[in-house]
């Protein structure tokens, strides 16, 4: 049963702020559910696995073609600065630096949150409004369970490795850019690339997926297992469900990388 | 007019209602209603559109709680039990909903199939092809069984519907006007299944309607929703023959215009 908003005329701050906040009490809670309803039995394996596949193969063609263009636009436009110090052997410490840090696990989570995110909210929005959680209810199958845990599962464990794929397939465009434009071979990129690499970088990448995935499967079964106002909430589900997602992801995005500077420097 | 079948068991009340209220903010829906319905009934609740017939129903099958007053289903209180008893008691409950509410992304089989394997896991494949097979031919849609609902009738929807509720051999089935919407002809049909599931399951069932045709029919009894309230209880003919004037309208508008 969705959650019923009262519109009293006083706010605390105002209409959108109290809306804005009541919003992330109520997805707290969402999160909460899910955390105490994983654990318990029955275990819903088979669709999970469902899921992981339909998170994998929405995102897989975006995410190969964003990666591999990522990677050679981005080293294509770094080349200039790093010429003028005479560095461009740099190039490839640069650019997987670059890529497995911070590109990677950013871009694929706003592929997912675009792709993946729209579709869970539009879909578990519209069963929403055709009442047919409902009639998974009185059959007696726990709905959440069945379709928000399930989902939220998937996309927290498909994130991190479209991530490494993602991670891969950029730092294969700009192996093909730097070997085009240095003369640099395959192995020896790879090579030098991966030795500025940490493991508290692909340790704090991975994370990071997780954290994404979690938040746009959280945020978008949100968003459509609330939907209210028929048909028309169905849209809004949907687009509020990438919104808000994207919203989290950033913010996210900037605590993390606060806490993994500290380490870094710790 | 419907003859009461023989097998009606008035010993056993097998859906209690007790003073119950339900309000959506200021919107009284639910003023206090009471109803006993008895082993093997089929009763009908008529009433207007916006009175709260969805609203009852929902209530005696866990998926919302009154705010006031109680609901007792084979003896218990649905809106007192936890999540596994509420469960057991939903496996005794078909709902056919107002519209139909089935899964868009499976087929008609795997709509019939899935509440069956997931409950009754002891089942072997052909069992539960044998079942699901029944349960189309008994709605008379067998042709249908690899369409997916977006390729259905609005008609034949429901009718699957009925089907994926009645393949679990519920004790009690709710039916959220069965017939809305329909043709006469297809209404007739809806009805006598209604009725040959009541003769041959000995099942109690609750028919929400604003179809006159549909509640004499089917209904041994019927209960007039007005205002929150249930204004009369009783034989279809008794009610309709009631001086109350709101029922009478009632009446004359389906019947006469
Ligand atoms: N979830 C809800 N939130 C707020 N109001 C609701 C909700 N469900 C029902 N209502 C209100 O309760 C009243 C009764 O609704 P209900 O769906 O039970 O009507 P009904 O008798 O089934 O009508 P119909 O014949 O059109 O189906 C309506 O005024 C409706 O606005
Ligand atoms: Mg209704």
């Amino acid at each position: 049963m969705g959650t019923t908003k009262k519109r009293s005329r006083h706010y605390v701050v105002s209409r959108q702020m109290d809306q804005f906040f009541f919003e992330i009490y109520a997805i707290t809670q969402f999160a909460g559910r899910f955390f105490k309803e994983v654990f318990l039995p029955p275990y819903e394996f088979k669709e999970t696995v469902r899921q992981c596949y339909n998170v994998g193969y929405k995102s897989l063609a975006l995410v190969s073609v964003t990666s591999f263009v990522t990677g050679i636009v981005f080293t294509k436009q770094s080349r200039p600065s790093l010429a003028e110090f005479g560095a461009t052997s740099w190039l490839p410490s640069l650019v997987a630096i670059a890529i497995i840090r911070a590109l990677a696990p950013l871009v694929t989570a706003l592929i997912a949150a675009g792709k993946v995110g729209s579709n869970i909210g539009a879909e578990l929005g519209s069963m929403k409004v055709s009442e047919q959680i409902d009639a998974l209810e009185v059959s007696a199958i726990n709905p959440f369970k069945y379709l928000v845990v399930t989902r939220v599962l998937a996309t927290t464990l498909m994130l991190p490795l479209l991530m490494i794929y993602m991670a891969l397939i950029a730092l294969m465009g700009a192996y093909l850019n730097v070997h085009a434009n240095e003369q640099v071979s395959f192995v020896s990129f790879f090579e030098t690339a991966f030795r500025s690499i940490t493991y508290l970088d692909i340790f704090s990448s991975v994370l990071k997926s997780l954290i994404f995935g979690f938040t746009i499967g959280i945020v978008s079964s949100y968003k459509g297992y609330t939907t209210t106002r028929g048909t028309q909430g169905v849209g809004i589900a949907a687009n509020t469900a990438v919104v808000a997602a994207m919203f989290l992801i950033f913010i996210e995005e900037m605590i993390i990388v606060q806490i993994i500077n500290w380490f870094r420097a710790g | 007019m419907k003859k009461m079948p023989a097998h009606i068991n008035k010993d056993n009340v097998v859906i209690s209602i007790r003073n119950l209220e339900k309000s959506f903010g200021k919107n009284h829906v639910l003023r206090g209603i009471n109803l006993d319905i008895y082993e093997g009934e089929n009763m009908v609740v008529l009433g207007r559109s916006g009175t709260g017939k969805s609203v009852l129903i929902k209530i005696l099958a866990g998926l919302m709680r009154p705010d006031h007053g109680k609901a007792f289903v084979l003896g218990k209180d649905v809106a007192h039990l936890n999540y596994r008893e509420l469960d057991q008691l939903r496996l005794k409950i078909g709902f056919s909903f107002q519209n139909s509410a089935l899964y868009d992304s499976m087929t008609v089989e795997e709509n019939l199939c899935f509440p069956l394997e997931r409950h009754f896991k002891h089942l072997s494949n052909r069992e539960v092809d044998l079942a699901v097979k029944d349960a189309l031919k008994a709605v008379g849609l067998s042709h249908t069984i690899h369409q997916l609902p977006s390729e259905l009738s609005g008609g034949q929807r429901k009718r699957i519907g009925i089907a994926r509720t009645l393949i679990l051999q519920p004790a009690i089935m709710l039916y959220d006007e069965p017939t809305a919407g329909l043709d006469p002809i297809t209404s007739q049909e809806i009805n006598n299944l209604i009725n040959e599931v009541q003769n041959r399951y000995h099942t109690t069932s609750v028919i929400i309607t604003h179809d006159l045709t549909c509640a004499k029919a089917v209904g041994d009894r019927v209960a007039v929703l007005l205002d929150g309230k249930f204004v009369n209880v009783g034989r279809f003919a008794t009610v309709f023959a009631s001086d109350d004037e709101r029922i009478k309208s009632f009446y004359d508008y389906n019947f006469v215009t």
